[in-house]
C-alpha cells in the first residue's frame, strides 16, 4: 500500500492526444504512485485533433470527438487546468506557474505542449478572416465564416489543408487549394496519385492553384483574397493557412532545455533534465519531428513505462503509413514513395479509367513503400508486409493484386499461409480467437491435437469453417504433421465408415450390442457416438431397430428446437408453402392462446412459433394436429423444407408445375432422417426464384423436363449445386431424388451435408450409381421407399394425443414453500 | 438439516435421462445413470444457464443441449478444460422412492 504523501507529483502540460495518452498509460500501469495535474491552454477537455476535420465536414460533432470528458479527470483523480497555460517552469524549484498564477510543483514534470501551425511572413496575415486549422476555436472560425461568407482559399495542398477545403466545400463555401508544389500531397503521394487525387477534388468542385506561391493576402478591413507571385489573384473571404506544423518549444527554450527543431528526447522519452519528459509532436527524436498519431502513441507507452520504473522501455520510430479523410477519396501511402536507386524496383498497377492507381517500392524482394489511390482495401496488408519486412519471392509476381489473389494462388484454401498470420488476427470467428492465443494455448499446454486445441481454446469448436486453420497453425506450433483423428470418438479406434460396415456385416441391431461387439470403451458411449450409432443403425434396420431417444440430441428428443433461454419453437410443415385459411387461422389461434412472443417466416416458406416453454408444447401440438399441420420437423437432422415457387400454376415464365412438384417430393421425402439436414427446392423456370442451386437437391424446371441439381449449400461456405441429370417427367423426378436421398443415407457419415459429401465422394460416383445404374437405382429408391414406411408419422400427433413420452414435458415433482 | 422430500419412483426416471423438480432453490434436474444411480444439480449449466436435465447422459456425466460443455454429475463441476460448477443437492432411493434433500449439498461456485 502507497501512502498518500508517498505519491509523486506529476505535473502534464499540454491537454491533447499525446499528453493525455500518456497520462492514461500511467494510470493502467501505476494507478496509485502519482498525482496528476494537467495545464491546457484549450478550454475543452482532451479531445481527437485528428477529428476536427470531420467536424468541419459536418460527419461528426465536436462531442463526438471527445476522449476523457471532465467526469473522467475527476474519476480519475486528474486535476485539470483547462484554459490555463503553463507560462514558466522552475526547473531548480521544481515548480510551474500558470497564466492565472497558479504554482504547482512537481516531481516529474511532461510536457506535451503539441505543435503550432506554421504561418508564412506574409503581408495580410493578421487581417480578420484569416485562421490556421489547428483547434476548435479554428473550427469554430470556419464554420462561422462559411456560414456568412462565400469563397474560401486554403493556402496548402497537403493532407490538412485538403481536409479543410473538402470540409469547407461540404459547408457550401466556393473553395480554391493553393500549392507550393506541382502536384498535391507530394510527402505522401508520388506524382501520379497526386494527379489522380487533384482530378478526383476538382470534379468534387474544389479549384487548384499548383506552383502556386502566395505573395500577398489581400484585404482593406477584411480579406478579400490572395496574390500570387505569378500575378494571379484569388478572391477569398476566408483564408485558411495549412502550410505545416512547427513543435511548440517556446516554454522548453525558456527553461533552458535542449532544444533544436523540437524538444530533444532520447529513447527513454527524457529531455535534458531527468526530471523533465516530453511526449507527441513538440519532441524532436533522432533528427525526427512528428505528425501523425501513430509515433505519438508508441511515446505515450514508452514515457509512461518509464515513469512508472521500467528502465528499459525504449522509443523506436515505427513505420508510418498516411490516409486521407475524405469521405469517397481512398489514398493510402506507406514508407517510399518511389525508387531512390537502381537496387529500388517500382511495381505498378494503373486503370486510370477506373481510378485505381497503386505502386509497390521493392528493395531486396522487401517491400519498402506504397501508394495507392482508389482502392485502399490491401492498405494494411502492404504495410505488414513492410513492418515484418517479409520476403516476397514466392508472390513477387503476384503481390500487387493484393492479399486474396497472392494467397489464392498459393494454392492454399484451408489454412494459408499461417507462420506469416499476424499474431492478433483472428481465426475463430465465432468464439473470438485469435492466432496468438491458440499459439499460446498450444504451448503453456502442450496441445497434440486438434480436439485439444478446440477444447482449451474454443477454437473452430462453432461452425468449424476455421478447422483447416486450426490445424496448420497446429502443425506449424508442434512442428509435426498431428494427424486428424480418423476415429469416431475417444470411445473407439474405428472410423465411422468401419462402424457402419461392421453394422450390415456383422448384423449389429442395438447399441448395446454394438459396443460390445466393436470393443467400445465406456459401455454408455459418449455424445458424440450415440447419435451417430443411432442413426447408422436406424439407417441399416429400418422396422427393426428401436431408436433411442437417450441418443438423441434435445431437438430430435422433444421434436421443437430448443432456443438459448431453454424455450422451444414450433415450425409446422406447410407443403411446398402452401397454407389454407384455416391452417394459418389454426396456427393464429394456437399463438393468441399460449401467449407464443414471436410469429416470424422462416427462410424455408414456412411459419415458426418462437419462445415456447417446454410443457406449453403438448397442449401446442394438440391444437395444431387438430387443424390437420404436422411436424416440420425443422429441427431434426432429416427432411426440412422443400421450397417451391409458384410455377406454371401463375407466373408467366414458369415452365413446369414446380408448386406441385415440390409437394410431390416433400409428401415422399417427409419424415427421413439423414445424417445431416436436407433442404430441397423446386423452381419452375432458369431463373430459379426457388433458389433451387444452393440446396441438398434442387430441381430447375425447363421446357424440355426437369434439371436435378445436388450438393448445394447455402450456409457457412456456400456450394454451387453440380448438375446430376435431366429427366422428362415427375415420377422419374421422384425416382432419381429417393434414389440420391438414399445414397446420402447409406454414405454420408454423421453430421457431413451433402455438400462435403458429394466433395468427398466425387460427382462420378454418384453419377454412376445413380445414372449409369439402372437396377442400383431402383434399388436405392426401393430401400428409400421401404425406410420412409417406419418413418412417416407424424412425433406431433403422438405426443400430442398418443401418450409418447409423456414424461418429457411434466416436471417429476413440484415442492411447494 | 436437511428436508427428506419424496419426489417419484425410480421407474419415472428413464435410464441415462432426467426429470426435473420445481423447488424454492429453482428447478432441479435429477438423473439417472445406466446403472441405476441417481443424481440431483441445480438445472442450469454454469457456462450460460442451459437445462442440463435435456443433455445426453453418459457414464456419470452429461453434457448440455446449448454448447456442450459437459458437467460431472457427482460434483457438479465443469469437466476440464472448462471451468465451473452447478449446485449439487443429495437425493438417495429408499424403497424404489427417491427422496431429495433440500438443503443444499454445497454452494455453487460464484461464476
Amino acid at each position: 500500500m502507497v501512502h498518500l504523501s508517498a505519491r509523486r507529483r506529476l505535473v502534464v502540460i499540454g491537454n491533447g492526444m499525446a499528453g493525455m495518452r500518456t497520462v492514461e498509460e500511467l494510470l493502467s500501469r501505476a494507478p496509485v504512485r502519482f498525482d496528476v495535474s494537467v495545464f491546457g491552454d484549450e478550454p475543452h477537455p482532451n479531445y481527437n485533433r485528428i477529428m476536427l476535420s470531420s467536424v468541419l465536414a459536418g460527419e461528426k460533432t465536436m462531442d463526438d470527438i471527445v476522449i476523457n470528458p471532465r467526469a473522467w479527470y475527476a474519476e480519475n483523480g486528474v486535476t485539470l487546468h483547462a484554459g490555463d497555460p503553463v507560462v514558466a517552469i522552475d526547473r531548480s524549484a521544481r515548480t510551474v506557474t500558470s497564466a492565472s498564477g497558479t504554482v504547482v510543483p512537481y516531481d516529474a514534470l511532461l510536457l506535451a505542449t503539441g505543435s503550432r501551425p506554421l504561418m508564412p511572413p506574409l503581408p495580410g496575415l493578421d487581417l480578420p478572416g484569416v485562421v490556421a486549422f489547428r483547434d476548435i476555436a479554428d473550427v469554430e472560425k470556419m464554420l462561422a465564416a462559411s456560414a456568412t461568407h462565400r469563397r474560401a482559399a486554403v493556402i496548402g495542398g497537403g493532407l490538412l489543408g485538403l481536409e479543410a477545403a473538402w470540409g469547407l466545400k461540404r459547408r457550401g463555401m466556393e473553395v480554391a487549394v493553393v500549392h507550393l508544389m506541382p502536384t498535391l500531397m507530394e510527402r505522401q503521394l508520388d506524382i501520379e496519385a497526386g494527379t489522380l487525387l487533384q482530378r478526383d477534388l476538382t470534379e468534387r468542385g474544389l479549384h487548384f492553384f499548383t506552383n502556386g506561391q502566395t505573395e500577398a493576402i489581400l484585404g482593406d478591413g477584411r480579406v478579400t483574397g490572395l496574390r500570387l507571385a505569378d500575378g494571379r489573384e484569388v478572391p477569398a473571404d476566408l483564408v485558411v493557412v495549412a502550410i505545416g506544423i512547427r513543435p511548440n518549444v517556446q516554454l522548453a527554450k525558456d527553461a533552458g532545455l535542449d532544444v533544436n527543431r523540437g524538444i530533444l528526447v532520447g529513447d527513454d522519452m527524457a529531455t535534458s533534465d531527468p526530471a523533465i519528459f516530453a511526449v507527441g509532436e513538440c519532441v524532436e527524436h533522432a533528427g525526427q519531428v512528428f505528425g501523425l498519431v501513430a509515433p505519438l502513441w508508441e511515446q505515450a507507452k514508452v514515457c509512461a513505462a518509464r515513469m512508472a520504473g521500467d528502465d528499459t522501455a525504449a522509443y523506436a520510430t515505427p513505420p508510418l503509413s498516411t490516409r486521407l479523410k475524405i469521405t469517397g477519396i481512398d489514398v493510402f501511402s506507406a514508407g517510399q514513395l518511389a525508387a531512390a536507386d537502381e537496387a529500388d524496383a517500382e511495381v505498378v498497377f494503373r486503370d486510370l479509367a477506373k481510378g485505381v492507381y497503386r505502386k509497390l517500392v521493392i528493395r531486396d524482394d522487401r517491400l519498402v513503400g506504397t501508394v495507392m489511390y482508389g482502392d485502399v482495401a490491401d492498405g494494411g496488408w502492404y504495410f505488414q508486409l513492410m513492418r515484418e519486412g517479409k520476403d516476397l519471392a514466392d508472390i513477387r509476381d503476384r503481390v500487387i493484386f493484393g492479399q486474396a489473389f497472392a494467397d489464392t494462388c498459393c494454392g492454399a484454401k484451408a489454412g494459408g499461409n499461417v507462420t506469416a498470420m499476424a499474431d492478433d488476427a483472428q481465426v475463430c470467428g465465432c468464439n473470438g480467437v485469435s492466432k496468438g492465443a491458440i499459439v499460446a494455448a498450444i504451448k503453456a499446454k502442450g496441445l497434440t491435437t486438434l480436439d485439444e486445441v478446440r477444447a482449451h481454446t474454443k477454437a473452430s469448436a462453432s461452425c468449424g469453417q476455421c478447422t483447416g486453420t486450426v490445424q496448420a497453425i497446429l502443425t506449424a506450433v508442434t512442428g509435426a504433421d498431428a494427424a486428424v483423428p480418423e476415429a469416431m470418438c475417444k470411445c473407439t479406434d474405428l472410423s465411422h465408415d468401419a462402424v457402419r460396415a461392421a453394422i450390415l456385416s456383422q448384423e449389429l441391431k442395438s447399441q448395446p450390442q454394438l459396443r460390445a461387439a466393436l470393443g467400445w470403451r465406456g459401455a454408455d458411449g459418449c455424445p458424440k457416438c450415440r447419435p451417430a450409432l443411432n442413426y447408422y443403425l436406424l439407417c441399416a434396420w429400418p422396422g427393426e431397430y428401436v431408436d433411442d431417444s437417450r441418443s438423441r440430441f434435445v431437438n430430435e428428443r422433444v421434436h421443437a428446437n430448443i432456443q438459448k433461454d431453454g424455450t422451444y419453437s414450433v415450425i409446422p410443415r406447410l407443403w411446398g408453402g402452401i397454407a389454407t385459411p384455416a391452417e394459418f387461422k389454426a396456427i393464429a389461434e394456437v399463438a393468441e392462446k399460449y401467449g407464443i412472443p414471436e410469429i416470424k417466416l422462416t427462410g424455408g416458406q414456412r411459419v415458426g412459433l418462437y419462445g415456447i416453454r417446454k410443457e406449453q408444447l403438448p397442449g401446442v401440438w394438440a391444437d395444431l394436429t387438430a387443424a390437420g399441420l404436422v411436424s416440420g420437423h425443422a429441427y431434426a437432422k432429416g427432411l426440412r423444407t422443400v421450397k417451391t415457387c409458384v410455377g406454371s400454376e401463375w407466373c408467366r415464365f414458369g415452365t413446369q408445375d414446380s408448386t406441385g412438384l415440390g409437394i410431390k417430393l416433400e409428401k415422399l421425402m417427409w419424415g427421413s432422417w439423414t445424417p445431416h439436414k436436407v433442404k430441397l427446392a423446386v423452381s419452375g423456370c432458369p431463373r430459379n426464384c426457388a433458389e433451387a442451386t444452393i440446396k441438398d437437391i434442387g430441381i430447375v424446371c425447363v421446357e424440355a423436363g426437369y434439371d436435378i441439381v445436388i450438393g448445394g449449400n447455402g450456409g457457412i461456405e456456400v456450394r454451387v449445386t453440380d448438375p446430376l441429370v435431366r429427366v422428362a417427367t415427375e415420377a422419374e423426378v421422384l425416382e432419381y431424388c429417393g434414389a440420391v436421398m438414399q445414397l446420402y443415407r447409406e454414405e454420408g457419415r454423421y453430421l457431413e451435408r451433402t455438400a462435403p459429401w458429394v466433395e468427398r465422394v466425387g460427382l462420378a460416383h454418384i453419377k454412376a450409381r445413380i445414372l449409369d445404374d439402372e437396377a442400383g437405382r431402383k434399388a436405392l429408391y426401393a430401400r428409400f421407399l421401404f425406410s420412409q414406411r417406419y418413418a412417416q408419422t407424424d412425433p406431433w400427433a403422438e405426443r400430442a394425443t398418443g401418450g409418447v413420452d409423456a414424461h418429457e414435458f411434466q416436471p417429476l415433482a413440484v415442492v411447494e414453500g | 438439516m436437511t428436508d427428506w422430500i419424496d419426489i417419484g419412483g425410480l421407474d419415472d426416471i428413464p435410464r441415462l435421462g432426467a426429470r426435473t423438480v420445481d423447488t424454492r432453490e429453482g428447478p432441479i434436474a435429477v438423473f439417472r445413470t445406466s446403472d441405476d444411480e441417481v443424481f440431483a444439480l441445480l438445472n442450469r449449466c454454469p457456462h450460460r444457464g442451459g437445462p442440463l436435465s435435456e443433455g445426453l447422459v453418459a457414464g456419470r456425466k452429461v453434457a448440455c443441449p446449448l454448447h456442450n460443455w459437459v458437467i460431472d454429475l457427482s460434483t457438479g463441476e465443469a469437466v476440464a478444460p472448462d471451468e465451473g460448477c452447478t449446485t449439487t443437492y443429495p437425493v438417495r432411493i429408499e424403497g424404489g422412492r427417491l427422496l431429495l434433500g433440500l438443503a443444499p449439498a454445497r454452494a455453487a461456485a460464484h461464476a
